[in-house]
């Protein structure tokens, strides 16, 4: 890069330039990894001149002003059609969404530290694999009829269950994640639940039209449900 | 096998299933790293934009607040900011910033833009150094020792500059001039400044890391 590039790229930085040069560097960036590179590495120090300034609080009614000024805007998922048209757009959306699933996966990390070295190796995998689902932009987001949480799937029918405050199954016992196509539950994986926050990778393919749902069974699991379901999905 | 179809698409079970309790959700985002609660953003997660706030908003303010010196105009522009991540979280590009350098830029980006817009501003006389005020308590006790500790360590590395250096990137980040406004103003070339807020910055840059490894904000929780 020449010395108009770094002069430019460190102008963006401080939010000094003016409005035609703020649009050259965006060209610049949208092409250059070493641009971006470069971005980057001027990103903590930029923060730090923030935090140097930093004392002040804000009155405390911001927050809430904030979250109402969000909650009263409409959705703002990207539409489906929208994000397929982006994910054309190749090297900067999967770049991304590596870091993301890195990121992810490092909180991911730390909630599994307390079970055995073999199944956190296991489920870090599973975790991986999930976060990497959790992060495409091309998957979309499944309510839950009951149960604290959501149901991620892609567009090949690849399925997580994200459960909030789901207690630990009681001794002896196990979840059962099962998804229903038709009237037919069909068995896809056990979990022991009892974490804050549960990341449950659905084992079997989840296709328009079916519905995930989650029992307590005996350890081991079972094939066919025996209990009411503790989490039932809208369906897909 | 028991019969599921008549429970599962029942609309009662929506109606009877609880509001989700903001409060008891962000202890489970406690452990995420911002990138990540960016990512749920992006889903919707006004539960992850509440604790992106609670990480940021405070710092974001402190700059808002420092750029545009009115309370109610800096919390503008942090309400704006926390929108624009609201709105543009699935643009987030993890590859050209931290979360939280992103989130402090987008909201000094409104700070900027609001001061530009002010002529009261314009009349004021070019102020070199910042002046500190007294920090009001702004979170725990921990958090604000901490920021005290990085706010004079930020301050010491400024110290260490070049007068001339040190003014152009000051009246810049602080003062929301653009490179050409501060050619204008000091009436020297705009090549001049360019090269000395380039200069200014690599040397905090390398001023700082050499103080920590690297300079990585703390996540709060």
């Amino acid at each position: 890069m020449d010395t108009e590039t770094h002069e430019l790229i460190v102008g963006y930085a401080l939010d000094a330039l003016d409005a035609d040069d703020r649009a050259r560097a965006e060209d610049i960036f949208a092409r250059s990894d070493e641009a971006r590179e470069e971005l980057r590495s001027f990103g903590g120090v930029v923060t730090a001149l923030a935090v140097g300034v930093s004392g002040h609080a804000p009155r405390p009614e911001l927050r809430e002003r904030i979250l109402s000024a969000a909650r009263a805007e409409p959705s703002n998922v990207v539409p489906l059609e929208a994000r397929r048209r982006s994910r054309l757009a190749p090297a900067l959306g999967a770049a991304a969404a590596v870091a993301a699933v890195a990121a992810l996966a490092v909180g991911l990390w730390g909630a599994s530290l307390s079970t055995e070295l073999d199944d956190t190796r296991s489920a870090l995998e599973r975790e991986r694999a999930a976060a990497t689902l959790l992060a495409d932009p091309s998957t979309r987001t499944v309510d839950l009829r009951s149960g604290d949480g959501r149901l991620v799937v892609d567009e090949a029918g690849q399925a997580v269950l994200v459960l909030d405050d789901l207690e630990a199954a009681p001794p002896g016992k196990t979840y059962e994640v099962w998804v229903v196509d038709g009237d037919e539950p069909i068995r896809a994986g056990l979990f022991d639940g009892g974490r804050a926050r549960e990341v449950v990778p659905v084992e079997k393919s989840v296709r328009a039209g079916t519905q995930v749902l989650v029992t307590v069974e005996k350890d081991g699991g079972v094939d066919a449900p025996t209990t009411a379901p503790v989490v039932t999905s809208a369906r897909v | 096998m028991r019969r599921f179809s008549t429970v599962l698409f029942s609309d009662d079970a929506a109606a009877a299933a609880p509001a989700r309790p903001t409060w008891s959700m962000r202890k489970h985002l406690a452990h995420l790293s911002e990138e990540a609660l960016v990512a749920l953003v992006a889903r919707g997660d006004e539960a992850a934009l509440a604790e992106l706030y609670d990480r940021v908003g405070g710092i974001a303010y402190g700059i808002a607040f420092r750029v545009l010196r009115d309370e109610r105009l800096a919390e503008d522009a942090v309400q704006e900011g926390f929108l624009a991540v609201w709105r543009s979280a699935a643009a987030y590009r993890a590859e050209r910033a931290a979360a939280r350098t992103w989130i402090v830029t987008l909201v000094h980006r409104r700070a900027v833009d609001l001061v530009r817009r002010e002529e009261r501003r314009r009349a004021d006389p070019l102020e070199l150094v910042p002046r500190q005020e007294p920090p009001d308590p702004a979170g725990s006790a921990e958090d604000e020792a901490w920021l005290g500790f990085e706010r004079e360590r930020v301050q010491d590395a400024l110290r260490l500059l070049p007068d001339a250096q040190r003014e152009a990137i000051e009246l810049s980040y602080y003062g929301g001039f653009s490179q050409s406004e501060l050619a204008e103003r000091l009436g020297l070339p705009l090549g001049t400044i360019k090269s000395r807020m380039f200069a200014g910055l690599a040397r905090l840059r390398e001023v700082l890391d050499e103080a920590e490894g690297s300079w990585t904000p703390r996540l709060t929780s």
